[in-house]
């Protein structure tokens, strides 16, 4: 129990996939403008990374390993997280409007955050079983949500700020994310590992 | 020789695989309804505010479709939804209907309460229940529920109510809609 509260512990703070491993920073950029489109990504990204982490992990360990196709992993993955995304887009948009409405632009964006593909390989070197795979995945999302509901409420207030000519627009925004990652990196203390 | 075979099959089988449960899925949960409303109403600013005349965004977007309404009528939408609009349907972009409320910056309704004399009329005009008040007692706009749809202001005896703009702040402030593309632009002027 103790290892899988560590792992989430992990993810979400000390190795924060966005501000210390730097992934997924396309998303982390492009949906900050407003905090209620950054939420809906935060929610929708949960949501497929834990399916993706935990499906990535069997195709690997039922179909690529036996065979001895390790090479495979990178385009395999790839296949795993477009079928995840868009079998539940599909779904959602049947079973759930109200869902679908809120998701559905961002369901898309997300086969192509590096952060889902990344969580699927480093799962695979770092041997997790399918409970941990799966937890790995879930508390990366939920990292990834947490700095881009915090960074998209900077935002909204740095955009009315009066900010010199020079680093307006993406440039102050660079520089923001750049402070947080700095911010977060006082979380490397917390937990060894 | 071998690997390459097994590592090709592999890979196709499994693209094989999913395409099939990709296209069950297509099929099993199929969404019916009308695209082209949807697509009508993504267009449209969905502030309710009803100066098209009809009840909303929505029912707006359905008379387009239908063909029983301009494209013209969205003043909140302005030239940039218009111009969407025509280039979705293949309409012709025609001027907006009222251009003056096109170029009006965002403001709120506000009762000069010295002069208002609790007639009541312009509660009954708002749609969105901003403003507060009782018969023969002086009317107020609560400014945060206010959507600045101008209805309020014909039906006011005494003219009390004045359209004023926002000050922007951190709370009110958002970011700028975008601009039509520039080949929209000068496919409307052409």
């Amino acid at each position: 129990m103790a290892e899988y509260a560590l792992i989430l512990v992990s993810t979400v703070l000390v190795n924060n996939f966005v501000l210390v491993k730097f992934l997924g920073l396309c998303p982390f950029m492009g949906v900050s403008r407003k905090l209620e489109t950054a939420m809906g990504m935060g929610l929708a990204t949960t949501f497929v990374l834990t399916l993706s982490a935990a499906s990535s992990y069997l195709v690997d360990t039922y179909i690529l390993q036996p065979l001895g196709l390790g090479y495979l992993q990178t385009i395999a993955f790839i296949l795993v997280i477009a079928v995840v995304v868009q079998f539940t887009e599909t779904v959602m948009h049947k079973t759930s409007p109200v869902l679908y409405q809120m998701l559905g632009i961002f369901l898309p964006l997300i086969t192509t955050n590096c952060a889902v593909l990344g969580v699927a390989l480093l799962n695979t070197q770092e041997q997790h079983n399918f409970v941990e795979s799966a937890l790995y995945g879930f508390g990366a999302a939920v990292g990834f949500s947490l700095v881009l509901v915090l960074f998209a409420a900077v935002r909204e207030r740095v955009a009315v700020a009066d900010v010199p000519e020079p680093f307006q627009g993406n440039a102050i925004a660079l520089i923001t994310a750049g402070l947080m990652s700095m911010a977060f990196m006082g979380f490397a203390g917390l937990v060894a590992g | 020789m071998g690997a390459v075979l097994t590592a090709v099959l592999t890979l196709s089988l499994l693209a094989v695989l999913f395409g099939l449960l990709l296209g069950y899925a297509a099929v099993r949960f199929r969404v019916e309804g009308d695209p082209i409303v949807d697509q009508i109403d993504a267009l449209l600013p969905q502030t309710q505010c009803g100066q098209c005349g009809f009840a909303g965004c929505r029912p707006y977007a359905e008379a387009i479709a239908s063909g029983e309404a301009e494209i013209n009528r969205c003043p909140p939408g302005g030239e940039t939804a218009m111009i969407a609009l025509a280039d979705l349907l293949g309409r012709d972009p025609v001027p907006l209907e009222n251009e003056e409320a096109a170029a009006k910056p965002k403001s709120v309704a506000w009762i000069i309460e010295e002069e208002c004399i609790g007639c009541t009329l312009c509660l009954q005009a708002c749609p969105v229940d901003a403003i507060l008040g009782a018969a023969k007692q002086m009317h107020t706009v609560i400014a945060d529920e206010c959507t600045g749809c101008e209805l309020c202001l014909p039906p006011c005896p005494v003219e009390c109510i004045v359209m004023k703009p926002i000050r922007e702040t951190p709370e009110t402030w958002r970011w700028p809609y975008p601009r039509a593309a520039h080949w929209l632009k000068e496919a409307a002027d052409a």
